[in-house]
């Protein structure tokens, strides 16, 4: 589980989280939704402390991450698996070696067990054949792919995406988030997205918490969220569907 | 008055500041290199980097260098009588100061520009980020081979920036005016001792170290938006720069 309690933070005069409360709930997908810029990405960040908060706390499974020493955190993060916006995969190396990165650096694993483990999760997101070529030579969805099997090689138990389905048009942000679902169902991990694509992403999430002006304004499980009375929750659903239609 | 202090003092300390985190920053890579197990295959790869896609532009300088030297040098020593001390005067130039420093400027502009560069691209692409949500250490990984190499393959471009511009300037003199090879070369053997070669390696093998760590820690640390890279490869560039010559003034003082 994780609890983000009061987290306040800044970017010089900008204060973009103020005071957020937030729980994530074990073994379901939770997704943070808000308008450009009301920093969602932030809060996403603060979770596996590449953004350390100026004040709160975040405590994954009761630790509070913002107070660990660079060793502890480590161990910490290997909990994690994050599928960035972009997908960072590392332009110097194949996709294969992207994905087994994580693996070689990590674990003591043999390069049979790491070529075998690559091979199944490349194989789980559609990229059986394409773990020779390089991030430059893929599409902007098999990258994501790619980005998908690597946060999953190591089996974590929280899975942070942001932004999954940016840049990739209807049809392919849908199998992007099929399959999220399908991972989340058959590894079990917590997962957490923020996203835009409003309201394909209730389709697989859980539970869905909205963030504006710095704070949650309202949180609940995705289909009472849809139903929710919260005028701010209500004005941002109505106005995505307006800019859909557009 | 009072503003104005504050605006001095508070740009003070953000200077310190930057300095420390740089220097925690080369400390941290040391640490890694020393480290068990050594990241042999990035260090060779790098060592590739810096060492042979520099060579060629290396080779150029120092050839004309030593022209040059031995153009100016033969003119000038002649005024005296002394063109005899040409094949000295050049060595000793070459080995003790102009091989380590223009060869580091050389490999600052040839490959340190595109250290920073490479590393601020990764930084704009969260590729930085996601090694650090990976629990690996982007410091071990990226930086400490380059480090590394830096410190292993600026000595031997200086090796061959000598050597070459030596050459030069025998060229020039011996074979385009009309001093003797034997003056030359005598010269040159009761001049130059192992210590001034030592010397030279020392200060390259420092300034490969500062070239790594500057452009790492620039690239490293850039703002993560488009115009963040080539600002950190400028600043890169331009601290390199600063610092081979500032390191060299005190290198030279503490080693006369």
């Amino acid at each position: 589980m994780i609890q983000v309690i009061d987290v306040h933070k800044k970017f010089g005069h900008q204060e973009v989280l103020r005071g957020t409360h937030l729980t994530i709930e074990d073994g379901c997908i939770t997704t943070i939704i808000g308008g450009s810029g009301s920093g969602k990405t932030v809060l996403l960040k603060t979770m596996i402390a590449l953004l350390l908060p100026d004040s709160g706390r975040i405590l994954v499974d009761g630790t509070d991450i913002t107070r660990l020493g660079q060793r502890p955190l480590n161990e910490m993060r290997r909990k994690f698996g994050f599928l960035f916006q972009g997908a960072a995969l590392l332009d110097s190396m194949t996709i294969f070696d992207n994905v087994a990165f994580p693996l070689r650096e990590r674990t003591r694993l043999g390069e049979d067990a790491i070529d075998r483990k690559v091979r199944e999760r490349l194989d789980q997101v559609g990229l059986k054949d394409m773990g020779y070529k390089y991030p430059a030579e893929v599409s902007g969805g098999m990258k994501k792919r790619a980005g998908f099997a690597r946060a999953l090689v190591t089996d974590p138990e929280i899975v942070l995406f942001d932004e999954p389905t940016t840049g990739l048009d209807p049809r392919l942000g849908q199998s992007i988030h099929q399959l999220i679902a399908a991972m989340q169902d058959q590894l079990g991990f917590t997962g957490v997205i923020v996203s835009h694509d409003i309201p394909e992403v209730f389709t697989i999430s859980h539970r869905v918490a909205m963030l504006a002006d710095g704070v949650i304004v309202e949180s609940g499980p995705a289909a009472e969220f849809l139903q929710s009375h919260n005028p701010v929750v209500r004005r941002f659903l109505h106005g995505d569907a307006e800019e859909a239609v557009q | 008055m009072t503003t104005l202090l504050a605006t001095i003092g508070a740009r003070t300390l953000a200077y310190l500041a930057g300095m420390g985190r740089g220097v925690i920053f080369l400390g941290s890579a040391l640490l890694w290199a020393l480290r068990p197990p050594a990241k042999v295959r990035l260090i060779i790869q790098q060592i590739r980097a810096i060492g042979v896609d520099s060579l060629l532009v290396v080779l150029l300088s120092g050839l004309f260098t030593g022209m040059v030297l031995g153009l100016q040098g033969y003119y000038s020593l002649r005024k005296f009588n002394a063109e005899s001390f040409l094949g000295a005067v050049v060595a000793l130039s070459l080995l003790r100061e102009l091989g380590p420093v223009l060869s580091a400027f050389m490999v600052t502009g040839r490959t340190g520009s595109a250290m920073a560069a490479e590393l601020a691209s990764m930084r704009v692409t969260e590729q930085i980020d996601a090694m650090h949500s990976m629990a690996i250490d982007p410091v071990k990984y990226l930086v400490s081979p380059r480090v590394v190499a830096g410190l292993i393959a600026m000595p031997l471009l200086t090796c061959m920036f000598n050597v070459i511009g030596i050459f030069g300037a025998y060229m020039v003199g011996v074979g385009l005016l009309d001093l003797g090879s034997g003056s030359y070369m005598a010269g040159m053997e009761q001049s130059v001792q192992l210590r001034d070669v030592g010397e030279g390696l020392l200060k390259s093998a420092t300034f490969g170290v500062i070239i790594s760590w500057v452009c790492c820690y620039k690239g490293f640390h850039a703002l993560p938006m488009a115009t963040g890279v080539g600002r950190a490869t400028t600043e890169a560039v331009v601290l390199s720069f600063v610092l081979i010559l500032l390191s060299d003034y005190f290198l030279t003082s503490v080693l006369l």
